[in-house]
């Protein structure tokens, strides 16, 4: 590996001061489970790396004016420990306990997640169905972003030179609104997503759904937001023509790459099988909060 | 000469491993964990073309970076004529092991040692490496096994010769051999037979897997006194490979084996201590080498991969009277698949008299294979078992019940030319048929398949001292790395012998310098050969130590017996004397004639074959293709289970390992020849919430010819799985899965042409 | 490029050392400190064998820097027993033989640690998800989740007395 510089800035104005100062190339560092593997594997040769994680508010989970507010360095240990987010967003908190190993978990954050911008990120698509935003902090001063504007395709985002994200904040639910998140994967646990759906869903007294978000992982560069399934939900329950309907949409409205991981018609087909199974947990759960 | 199992008194129980206080508290020290005073880090420059020419190699700018000490490339290595050695698990040609680790002229994989270098720290030592400047010629390549047969093939060798066909051919090909084994009159066999059905099979190379990346610490001292620090599955091999090719005399390297994080097999040849030893020997100091995890991908040898054509003729009965194998195997970029044992395998647990078996080793641009347990073996049985299977539905026989009908047993001549005695094999089916996992009830997409399988196993060369120390303890040294708890059962054997408890007996791994030539540890040798081995020593020193108790006593060594750790007068006429125990002799040795010892060296023959039936159940889930394995029982013939709960971690090591090449493992490479998952992300092993608890059966038809009837057990459980798991999918879902690894695209596609897809609803 | 200084605890006891920044905790813990019971399987985060504990939570050693450390509680394999004392995963590793190789076990021994101290009373199904990070080659799992489910057993019955 070659070598490389290392600071750990005490808020965040040091953090944005040190970034847009950076002479070459500077990458933040939460968790690390990505860019440590990219680091020793030689597919990323940064000058500086910094580290977030000693910055007040980075990392922690509180409730805050209708949000949850999740640091963005927080580990995915620390979001599956918070019970009041677990029951408001389980997909949420799924997604996230579902990168990697029990070790991983240790160290992985949302924002780590988000900004390597793979298309198959499993803490990804709950996070956009449940409309989150990100809380960015750049040289200009404090910006909000819908997450799903963040990813420009695979290993790219729209963050500009000394940005980096300071928050998650998630809205909390509604009554009779609920999320989930499946993947599916080879084995049973340690894969990258073959295909990835989150669904967050709001139903009325009868289980008719009002609204509703459908994303797909890992079928296009970067996560989808399926309008024609979120179409297909709104004004049914979830009978079987719906369902019908809410696969043909996620089949539709995929574009994946043959790779080591899947071919274009596995994933293809998989983004329908996952997306009625995981709207059919989002209308359970909604039915139950 | 088999003792009773009620007479035994450690040999059957469960003692704590010496080695394991130290694994557990991480002391224990394996390839890596070594320093030498002074030692530089060495790394490797690989290629990144499949099939290149390499035409220059310039290392000055890498010479001239501040704390690099040296750089070698094939130019430090003697050239070495083609020199066949059976050294290892498998053919070796000096000449080829020379070029595999270090290429000469042609770089042959993607990943393919081009140079090395050797620097103050690792960091330096890899900036270095991007210093080295390579100039290649890239040349097509060939990947496939059947594409590298076909005759415009890009050819890796210009000198290689098609063996085993007539008229010799002229012309260069990747084809290095063809072979056979025949019985009886397979046209005939076909003619008289009632139903015949010809299927063809594929697998895909697999990795051994082995967590602990190959790594090595060596100095060459300016005399060329040479001490290598390695682990590997045999170090007297180890310093062999070393001096013929390094061009030194065997007495000048003296190898000391290092705890061994796993080998398979995959650590019966080197890689890294040879150019380890180049590099010493030029910069003056210490070498540390180890391999990345990538370098152990694209470096290291797989097992090959394979295509199995079966041809099966029966009665209606059941009766099989004729088989017909075809392999073709892919050795890498050198020639030595295992096509050899996968064609002796194939049939070997049947009685068939019409038998025609052909096999291929086949060189293609991947790296040069190396054994993986059982090597060839779970390929062909993969084809020959799913056949059978397939041929039992066709005649609707029960699968256990096709087996038993056609079972060899003592007396069945093989097909490769010995004749069983003392085998199990049928045993091991009634203890299927009898099994409870049996009589489970299945649920919707759930599935029950069997297979079996055999492995020859191998006695060998193995040396073995047993010393009594002056308190009556007793050491043992032997020869053989332990890749699984063997020393244990070293110990248990040479207590038992004494007639002392395991406590007081204190196995050691000698280096080359301090114990006999020992042969490699594999083959499920080690317990058989090293064990009789280290049997023998312990009862020479009983002999000695009844002579010393009869010269205490003036009587004739006859008139001593020894029993239970002690010596007794045979009678009462021999005499009235208290016994003397172990420790009492051993406090009187040096006035009864010195130092009491003994050390055996034995090449151990009539090494009894491992046979093995499984039981596999699957839930397949139809939308995804994913496959769950649900229960597995694995039942095997261990001849005598030394310590038994090693012997299950064997069973159930070797099943997990079937279960992977089954379901999700293989090499994917991209269009250029080079390999796209060189890592455990996407070379994807089963972890721990991939598999259920494992049932190991443990049936016992002792071997007479080792002291304590054990059997070779390393090998045989990774031959069945695949088969097991594929017979047990068809079983589930009625989709027969023929080609390696059956993982959930292809499971699904399969499915979806068995039963096109409608839009379906919850 | 010169190098930092870190300042923090392993297994109890106050350490310092100087390290690269890209040198991980890994390379730290092996080739500066000399606690070589942690091992490296892959440097990818994909095996466990570099597995330590981090101010409570288990990480792969591998994928940490060694100046994140600084300030940090640290416990690596070589703290887990107490003394001559094996802790009862230990113990029942060695009774149970869920070690072969010995080259994982460092790795297991670390994660269990850490599931027991959280959950004593894991199911067989819990413990397999927790130690999924953690790849065995030699054992086929069985013998290793029988040893972890023996010791919380034994320790939920010691945490009863």
């Amino acid at each position: 590996m070659p070598r490389v510089s290392f600071a750990a800035p005490t808020t965040v104005d040091e953090a944005v001061k040190v970034l847009a100062s950076a002479s070459g190339l500077a990458k933040v560092l939460s968790g690390g489970t990505d860019l440590l593997v990219q680091l020793r594997s030689g597919r990323v040769k940064p000058d500086l790396i910094v580290d977030t994680k000693r910055i007040p508010g980075l990392i922690g989970i509180r409730e805050e004016g209708g949000f949850f507010i999740v640091g963005a360095a927080t580990p995915g240990v620390m979001l599956s420990g918070n019970a009041a987010l677990e029951h408001a967003w389980p997909g949420i908190v799924e997604g996230a306990d579902l990168i990697g190993s029990q070790q991983i978990q240790g160290r992985a954050s949302l924002a780590g997640n988000l900004c390597n911008a793979s298309p198959a990120a499993d803490s990804v698509p709950a996070v956009i169905a449940a409309r989150t935003v990100a809380v960015i902090a750049g040289p200009g001063g404090r910006r909000e972003a819908p997450v799903e504007s963040i990813c420009t395709g695979p290993g790219r985002t729209s963050l500009a030179k000394g940005e980096l994200i300071v928050e998650f904040k998630i809205p909390k639910p509604k009554p009779h609104q609920c999320d989930a998140y499946l993947r599916f994967i080879p084995r049973t646990e340690m894969d990258i997503a073959v295909v990835g759906c989150g669904i967050n869903v709001t139903l009325d007294g009868s289980g008719t759904c009002t609204d509703a978000r459908v994303v797909l992982g890992a079928v296009a560069p970067t996560a989808v937001i399926v309008e024609d399934a979120a179409k297909a939900l709104i004004g049914h329950k979830l009978d079987a023509p719906t369902l019908a309907a809410l696969d043909a949409a996620a089949q539709q409205a995929s574009k994946p790459i043959s790779d080591k991981r899947g071919t274009i018609e596995y994933r293809t087909k998989v983004a329908g099988v996952l997306a009625r199974r995981t709207a059919t947990i989002a209308f359970e759960r909604a039915a139950a909060r | 000469m088999t003792s009773s199992s009620e007479g035994l008194k450690v040999v059957g129980t469960r003692p704590v491993r010496p080695d394991g206080v130290d694994k557990v508290i991480g002391r224990a020290n394996f390839g890596a964990d070594m320093v030498m005073p002074g030692m530089l880090w060495g790394k490797m420059k690989r290629s990144p073309h499949a099939h290149a020419r390499i035409k220059s190699i310039n290392a000055a700018k890498a010479l001239a970076l501040p704390g690099v000490k040296a750089v070698v490339t094939a130019a430090d290595f003697p050239d070495i004529a083609s020199e066949e050695a059976f050294m290892g698990e498998g053919p070796m040609n000096f000449r080829d092991l020379s070029r595999n680790c270090m290429a000469k002229d042609k770089a042959l994989y993607d990943g393919h040692a081009v140079a090395a270098v050797a620097a103050t720290s690792a960091s330096i030592a890899e900036e270095a490496l991007d210093l080295i400047e390579v100039e290649y010629e890239v040349l097509p390549h060939v990947i496939d096994v059947e594409a590298a047969m076909a005759d415009n093939a890009p050819l890796l060798h210009d000198d290689l010769f098609t063996q085993g066909v007539e008229p010799k051919p002229t012309k260069p090909s990747n084809i290095a051999k063809k072979i056979g084994f025949n019985k009886g009159d397979i046209a005939a066999g076909f003619a008289a037979a009632e139903i015949i059905i010809e299927r063809r099979y594929t697998t895909q190379p697999v990795h051994q897997g082995y967590i602990e990346p190959h790594a090595c610490v060596v100095a060459v001292a300016p005399d060329g006194q040479c001490t290598i620090w390695s682990s590997s599955q045999g170090h007297f091999m180890v310093r062999a490979y070393c001096a013929k090719l390094l061009g030194t005399e065997i007495a000048n390297i003296r190898a000391m084996p290092a705890e061994i994080g796993g080998g398979f097999g995959g650590k019966t040849l080197v890689y890294l201590e040879p150019v380890a030893l180049a590099l010493s020997k030029k910069a003056g100091r210490p070498i540390k080498m180890v391999m990345s995890r990538e370098e152990v991908f694209r470096g290291t040898g797989p097992t090959s991969g394979g295509v199995v054509e079966v041809k099966l003729g029966a009665k209606k009965d059941g009766h099989i009277v004729a088989a017909q194998l075809a392999l073709k195997y892919q050795a890498g970029a050198f020639p030595g698949s295992p096509v050899g044992p996968g064609c002796m395998c194939g049939f070997a647990m049947y009685d068939i008299p019409n038998v025609a078996i052909t096999g291929y080793d086949v060189v293609s641009n991947r790296p040069k294979v190396a054994a993986y347990r059982a090597p060839g073996a779970p390929i062909s049985s993969f084809g020959v078992e799913s056949c059978v299977d397939e041929l039992a539905r066709e005649l609707k026989i029960d699968p256990l019940r096709l087996r038993e009908m056609n079972a060899a047993k003592d007396g069945t001549k093989t097909a490769h030319g010995p004749t069983f005695v003392n085998i199990g094999y049928l045993q091991t089916v009634e203890a299927a048929k009898n099994h409870p996992h049996m009589k489970a009830k299945l649920g919707p997409n759930q599935g029950r398949g069997i297979a079996s399988g055999f492995w020859f196993n191998i006695g060998g060369e193995s040396s073995a001292a047993c010393h009594i120390n002056e308190d009556g303890t007793a050491t043992i040294v032997e020869g053989s790395p332990d890749i699984g708890g063997s020393r244990a059962s070293m110990a248990m054997m040479a207590a038992e012998a004494l007639g002392i408890s395991y406590e007081r007996v204190r196995p050691v791994i000698g280096d080359t310098s301090s114990v006999g030539f020992t042969f490699l540890t594999g083959g499920s040798r080690v317990t058989f050969a090293t064990g009789m081995a280290v049997t023998q020593a312990a009862e020479k020193v009983v002999v000695e130590l009844k002579r010393r108790a009869a010269m205490i006593w003036d009587i004739s060594p006859e008139a001593v017996e020894w029993k239970d750790g002690m010596a007794f007068p045979a009678g009462q006429n021999a005499g009235n004397f208290d016994p003397l125990s172990l420790a009492d002799i051993a406090l009187k040795s040096g006035r009864t004639g010195g130092p009491i010892s003994a050390e055996v060296s034995i090449n151990a023959q009539g090494a009894g074959p491992g046979f093995a039936t499984h039981i596999c159940d699957v839930e397949v889930d139809p939308e995804t293709g994913h496959v769950k394995i649900l229960r597995y029982t694995a039942i095997q013939d261990v001849g005598r289970a030394i310590h038994p709960s090693y012997v299950e971690g064997q069973i159930q090591g070797g099943v997990a390992q079937g279960i992977g090449w089954a379901l999700n493992e293989e090499y994917v490479y991209d269009k250029n020849g080079r390999l796209d998952n060189p890592g455990f992300l996407d070379y994807r092993m089963p972890v721990c919430s991939d598999m259920p608890m494992i049932e190991p059966v443990m049936v016992e038809v002792p071997n007479p010819r080792h002291p304590f009837g054990a059997k070779g057990v390393g090998e045989v459980p990774i031959v069945p799985p695949m088969a097991a798991v594929a017979n047990a999918i068809a079983d589930a879902v009625g989709t027969r899965m023929r080609d390696l690894p059956m993982s959930p695209p292809k499971l699904r596609a399969a499915l979806d042409e068995q039963n096109p897809p409608r839009m379906a609803a919850e | 490029m010169s190098k930092h200084h870190v300042t923090t605890t392993i297994n109890g006891e106050p350490m310092e050392y100087l390290c690269e920044a890209q040198q991980t905790m890994l390379d730290v813990l092996r080739d500066e400190l000399g606690l070589t019971g942690s091992k490296e399987g892959c440097s990818s985060g994909d095996c466990g064998a570099c597995t330590i504990i981090v101010d409570g939570d288990i990480v792969c050693s591998c994928l940490m820097l060694g100046v994140e450390a600084e300030g940090r509680a640290v416990t690596t394999i070589e703290g887990v027993a107490n003394g001559d004392q094996l802790h009862p995963v230990q113990q029942k590793f060695l009774e149970h033989a869920a070690l072969q190789c010995g080259f994982c076990t460092p790795g297991f021994i670390v994660a269990a640690k850490a599931l027991l101290d959280s959950n004593l009373n894991p199911t067989e199904e819990e413990t397999r998800y927790w130690l999924a990070g953690n790849l065995c080659r030699c054992t086929g799992y069985d013998k290793i989740i029988r040893a972890v489910l023996d010791a919380a057993e034994e320790m939920r019955a010691e945490a009863g007395r």
